[in-house]
């Protein structure tokens, strides 16, 4: 069973769920977390696993062999994204346009070019009081996501139940982390803000084709307008958290919420087992 | 020539619209434009009409004509991405890279244009917005915020604004990348939290690199004193400027669900420091 755990507006509390859901169901099931905000990973500030293999993640990029190059310019034409400029005598290559498509050193008529890796990010992987834990660390400077968040699924079929933190908004690194999911919980917060951005998710999430539920956080902040938007669209609202500053003050120092607060653990309780009864999950 | 202050935090959901709402409101002579166009907010603060709508095309897909192809199953046995599967393309998976459409023997591929976005040029009662919405897990969000600016310079020009004032989006990855490159100020906000902290060592960085000028503000500083004096510990150790700490206010949800900008809603604490902070960056602009 893998479950994602999403929002579209950035900060409404998607790593707290992620981690406070994986905490509690670890009792019982065998469980990895995947944190795929490989631009802005949190998850481990809360659960301080222990890494026991950490490897720099590759994209493969062309190399270009000058002595059998002809500069003919077959590489630059073929390639969609810019990443290849010929000069007369010389082959300009930008890394940060490239998209490691492979088209540029299969259609090279002289076979001047190799691939060769580039690091773009770094992947640890450990565990946390027997549960699995998974992050990729992007590194500055680099543009591309998907490539690492890509990396760090391949992980999501280890474990009875995999839940994953995905990244803010509705973009590219938001798709690469929903793939091949079961169940996906909304995070949202009962501002217009908040609704707006639940709304693109909820469109995707449809194309996509995943069944979803929400948690309305600080719903005691803002207005009715998520609460509204879900009975009308027939969205089944999980569970409702108030702005508590004892929870604030919590996250803040990145305290597991089930370990110190009776009602929260109730309230996550519950929270998992109406996701398993949507997902219909019973092993 | 006007100078381009863009409001970025690393961690999402720190306050960067509600900030930017509030600059639009007290600054004069602006043009705003919102690079968050992943899960851009600005509009409902600001209440645009719309002067001119464009489409963006950001990038092509694959296409298969299935009368040409003779289902050789080349395509899909050289695509990285997973775009092909039984000679139909998985258009959320096609990169747009063109391998396919060069490889086919059979002539079947075409790569047709997508439009990934529509933009436009709104007036709001506090001066020109430029804004876009990216279709639905659309690609190439870096390409439409260069777009964006490109639009907000040249409007700047026109209308000889002193100031462009940018809602940046969350994270270090390409949409951030394309907000921030040769901006005059970044002001990076962010909470007083163990993430927060995390996300803006990352964000500080990633400015660095890219050599923008920075300057920090605490939001909901009292949530979390502690961890405050750690953000403010940080950037003094990067020689970031703190320009502002700004209390925890009810009144800031109060002003979204007006659909307000908080300086003009309220007179609160928030707005009060959040007035206090423009003055602090036009000083160091």
């Amino acid at each position: 069973m893998k479950v994602a755990v999403a929002s579209g507006k950035g900060g409404t509390g998607k790593t707290t769920v992620a981690v406070n859901l994986a905490n509690l169901i670890k009792e019982d099931y065998q469980v990895y977390l995947l944190d795929c905000d490989v631009e802005e990973p949190n998850a481990h500030l809360f659960l301080k696993p222990s890494f026991e293999k950490s490897y720099p993640h590759t994209v493969p990029v062309p190399q270009v062999n000058q002595d059998n190059c002809d500069y003919c310019g077959r590489c630059s034409e073929v390639c969609a994204f810019n990443a290849l400029a010929i000069l007369k005598k010389k082959i300009l290559f930008y890394e940060h346009m490239c998209h490691s498509c492979g088209s540029c050193i299969y259609f090279c008529p002289r076979e001047a070019m190799v691939e060769v890796p580039r690091e773009i990010g770094l992947m640890e992987v450990g565990f946390y009081r027997g549960m699995g834990f998974v992050h990729g660390i992007l590194n500055i400077g680099e543009a591309m996501a998907p490539p690492l968040i890509k990396e760090v699924k391949k992980y999501q079929d280890r474990a009875q139940v995999t839940v994953i933190d995905v990244p803010p908004g509705t973009s590219c690194p938001v798709v690469a982390s929903l793939k091949n999911i079961d169940f996906c919980l909304i995070v949202t917060e009962a501002t217009p803000f908040g609704l707006n951005d639940m709304d693109l998710l909820v469109q995707l999430l449809k194309e996509l084709k995943v069944p979803y539920g929400v948690v309305l956080n600080r719903a005691d902040l803002g207005d009715d307008g998520v609460e509204k938007f879900c009975k009308r669209e027939k969205i089944p609202l999980l569970l409702k958290l108030p702005f508590d500053r004892e929870i604030a003050r919590l996250n803040a120092e990145g305290v597991s919420l089930i370990e110190e607060i009776t009602w929260v653990r109730e309230a996550f309780k519950d929270l998992w087992s109406g996701m398993k009864e949507l997902m219909k999950f019973h092993g | 020539m006007a100078k381009e202050i863009v409001v970025i935090s690393g961690k999402g959901g720190t306050g960067k619209t509600t900030l930017v709402g509030s600059f639009a409101h007290l600054a004069s002579q602006k043009v705003m434009v919102d690079c968050d166009v992943d899960a851009s907010d600005l509009h409902l603060l600001l209440n645009p009409r719309v002067r001119e709508e464009h489409e963006f095309y950001g990038g092509s897909i694959a296409s298969i004509d299935k009368e040409k192809c003779s289902e050789c199953g080349f395509c899909e046995s050289m695509c990285r991405f997973e775009g092909i599967k039984d000679f139909q393309v998985n258009s959320l998976n096609c990169e747009g890279c063109h391998f396919c459409y060069h490889l086919c023997p059979e002539g079947a591929i075409e790569m047709k244009e997508e439009m990934a976005a529509k933009w436009y040029l709104s007036e709001t009662r506090h001066g020109p917005l430029i804004h876009g919405r990216m279709g639905i897990g659309a690609e190439n969000s870096g390409k439409l915020v260069a777009a964006l600016r490109r639009k907000s310079w040249e409007l700047a020009r026109e209308e000889g604004a002193r100031y462009i004032i940018s809602d940046g989006p969350p994270g270090i990855g390409c949409p951030v990348i394309a907000s921030i490159t040769g901006a005059d100020l970044a002001l990076i906000i962010t909470e007083p939290s163990l993430s927060g902290l995390h996300d803006l060592e990352r964000i500080a960085d990633t400015s660095k690199h890219f050599r923008v000028p920075l300057l920090a503000c605490i939001n909901k500083y009292d949530l979390h004193e502690g961890k405050s004096q750690e953000v403010e510990d940080f950037c003094g150790k990067k020689d970031i400027k703190v320009a502002a700490r700004i209390g925890f206010d009810p009144g800031v949800s109060a002003s979204l669900v007006e659909g307000v900008p908080l300086t003009e809603y309220s007179q609160g604490r928030a707005s009060r420091e959040v007035k206090s902070l423009w003055q602090e960056i036009l000083n160091n602009l």
